[in-house]
């Protein structure tokens, strides 16, 4: 939002090359974080590999170890140990799996169901129509946090649950967008044509909705990947999400939060790790929009 | 004022809706939770016990029959007994409003405060190193963790200097780190969007004539520009007011601050159902209210979305 707004300046005097420059500099700024993602991805499946420790053998000796470089036993504890002895950097390397597990998984159900109900809604209109976006005016008009705790609270923490749970918080956007290019070609003559001659409906939507709707999509998908993360972690941060001894971000600072005073790694590494994986992506996300998609600046 | 009544017509509608909806799906998940009975009675109670304690709640009825007794006795405020408190379950929640309402206020009114001006200064002094400093602040304010704010705070605040407590409630300075921690988020939202709002308003044409006939700097960004910009930063802080109220359960879990997010907490781990779902639709009807009367504001202040 912050760079938009320099875009929309009042002046407007913006040369070529300067926008030339600007497009390539944002260019320049969405792979430098989609690297960042691809590296978060490559560290969480190689987490085996490049964990200096086992994330979940617990040493009583070794307890709140502070982060040292220096290693009697061979390995050194790096970002120091948590109450239970067991490495910080290996069981950060290893939360990273469960977050861009659920975030990715999350972002996957958000988008199917919100794509589903978005053409649904814009298709039949009518009674359909008003249903759906009544529901999803309801899902926007209330923090969903709380929901999230009833339903988990129920249901027990679990990965599928966390995943649906995730993924339904998020499914507005991506059916608004939808619904809104379906009403738009809905009333072209070709969408008619098609229908005329004979082409299904599963045909336009793959031939004219989503080609038209894939930026925009993109966008939304990364932005939502920022958000399924952060509310990952703060529903294992509460003790709602991936059960322990699973390391997960969020309950990993949860863990380290009554040795702040002794042991302040415990719960920063992870939280920092946390806060710059949320930054980065919904950064990449801006800038994706800027790169992309300039008419959803207005939000 | 004419369309006015309809706009909030409307409005008011569609809140009774999305609250109807909310006490549906929380019907459904208490339901979903399986049989509350052994819950209430002791491991060896004889199954004629059972039975009567679920003939007693209604349980034995049919789950459409149970409903219409949910909802009614939902709009009675009226959701059973705390399993953990042992008194009404809507009397507990009450009794943990006040904390939250202190909280939520305060955060809201500490991130107005401190947003709108930065928001404005940065607008005017665009590109400037106050501009860049604050928003990129406000950047991190809006995309980092809620509980980890929090617990930054404390780190770094509270132990490394000792300078405010770390949890609990009592006197101002109880408040302070808590109010920012929940009021992160919003200030972040604010001042973004004030500046934005600003920055297109010190754009157009009526600027450049005010400034062209001699108005001081200061009386055009006030009267001229800032009046302009109002409507999206009054709509911006109203909705912000409103999530707060999801902020709360985690803000109050982290400070250990007794409000109702807190209260929601401890009765999932207490397993106490009827407390957990007091709260959810108790946060439900202050979220939708709160909308409704920014919805209010925002019809007052624009005519144009009366229309629309």
């Amino acid at each position: 939002m912050a760079s938009s707004t320099l875009a929309s300046a009042p002046a407007e005097a913006a040369t070529t090359a300067v926008r030339g420059g600007r497009a390539r500099r944002t260019r320049a700024l969405v792979i430098a974080g989609g690297s960042f993602v691809a590296l978060l991805v490559i560290m969480a499946a190689a987490a085996p590999l490049l964990a200096p420790h086992d994330p979940v053998r617990q040493s009583l000796r070794a307890r709140l170890a502070a982060p040292t470089l220096s290693a009697p036993d061979g390995k050194a504890h790096l970002l120091g140990t948590d109450h239970l002895g067991r490495d910080v950097l290996a069981r950060a390397i290893f939360g990273a799996r469960v977050s861009l597990l659920v975030g990715f998984a999350a972002v996957l159900v958000g988008g199917v169901v919100g794509a589903a109900l978005g053409l649904l809604a814009g298709f039949r209109r009518g009674w359909t129509d008003t249903v759906i976006m009544t529901l999803a005016d309801a899902q926007l008009a209330f923090p969903f946090i709380l929901l999230a705790i009833g339903i988990i609270a129920v249901l027990g923490p679990s990965f599928p649950t966390l995943i649906l749970v995730v993924g339904l918080s998020g499914w507005v956007a991506y059916a608004r967008i939808i619904r809104a290019q379906v009403l738009v070609l809905r009333s072209r003559e070709f969408v008619d044509a098609i229908h005329g001659l004979g082409g299904s409906v599963a045909r336009i939507v793959a031939r004219h909705i989503l080609p038209n709707v894939v930026s925009s999509l993109v966008v939304i998908a990364t932005l939502e990947l920022a958000r399924a993360i952060v509310l990952e972690a703060t529903l294992s941060f509460l003790g709602l999400g991936i059960q322990p001894p699973t390391p997960s971000w969020g309950g990993m600072v949860h863990e380290g939060r009554e040795y702040l005073d002794s042991a302040w790694w415990i719960s920063t590494v992870p939280g920092l790790i946390l806060m710059t994986t949320s930054l980065v992506v919904s950064r990449t996300g801006d800038w994706l929009r800027d790169l992309l998609d300039p008419t959803l600046r207005g939000e | 004022m004419s369309g006015l009544l309809p706009f909030l017509g409307s409005r008011l509608l569609r809140a009774l809706v999305a609250l109807w909806l909310v006490s549906s799906v929380v019907f459904v998940v208490m339901r979903l939770s399986g049989d509350p009975v052994p819950l209430l009675l002791p491991p060896d109670a004889p199954r004629s016990e059972i039975f009567r304690v679920r003939a007693e709640l209604g349980l034995d009825r049919p789950l459409p029959v149970q409903y219409l007794v949910f909802l009614g006795h939902a709009l009675s405020g009226d959701f059973g007994r705390s399993i953990h408190f042992r008194e009404p379950a809507v009397r507990v929640v009450a009794g943990y409003l006040p904390a939250t309402f202190e909280l939520g206020l305060t955060a809201f009114v500490l991130a107005a405060l401190v947003a709108l001006p930065v928001g404005i200064v940065s607008a005017v002094r665009r590109n400037s190193l106050v501009d860049q400093l604050s928003m990129g602040i406000a950047l991190i304010g809006q995309s980092a963790p809620t509980f980890f704010i929090g617990i930054l705070f404390i780190l770094i605040v509270s132990l490394k200097l000792g300078l405010l407590p770390t949890s609990g409630r009592g006197d101002w300075r109880h408040l302070v780190l808590p109010a920012l921690t929940l009021g992160a988020f919003a200030m972040a939202s604010i001042a973004r969007l004030t500046r934005s709002a600003m920055l297109e308003v010190l754009g157009a044409d009526f600027i450049r004539t005010a400034r062209a006939k001699g108005v001081a700097e200061a009386l055009v960004i006030v009267k001229h520009a800032l009046k302009n910009a109002a409507v999206p930063i009054v709509t911006i802080t109203g909705l912000q007011f409103g999530s707060l109220l999801g902020g709360a359960v985690v803000t109050e879990t982290v400070f250990a601050w007794p409000g109702i997010g807190r209260l929601a907490i401890q009765s999932i781990y207490n397993r106490d159902y009827p407390v957990v779902q007091c709260v959810v639709f108790v946060s439900a009807v202050l979220f939708i209210v709160i909308n409704f009367c920014v919805d209010l504001v925002y019809g007052l202040l624009d005519p144009r979305v009366r229309t629309g």
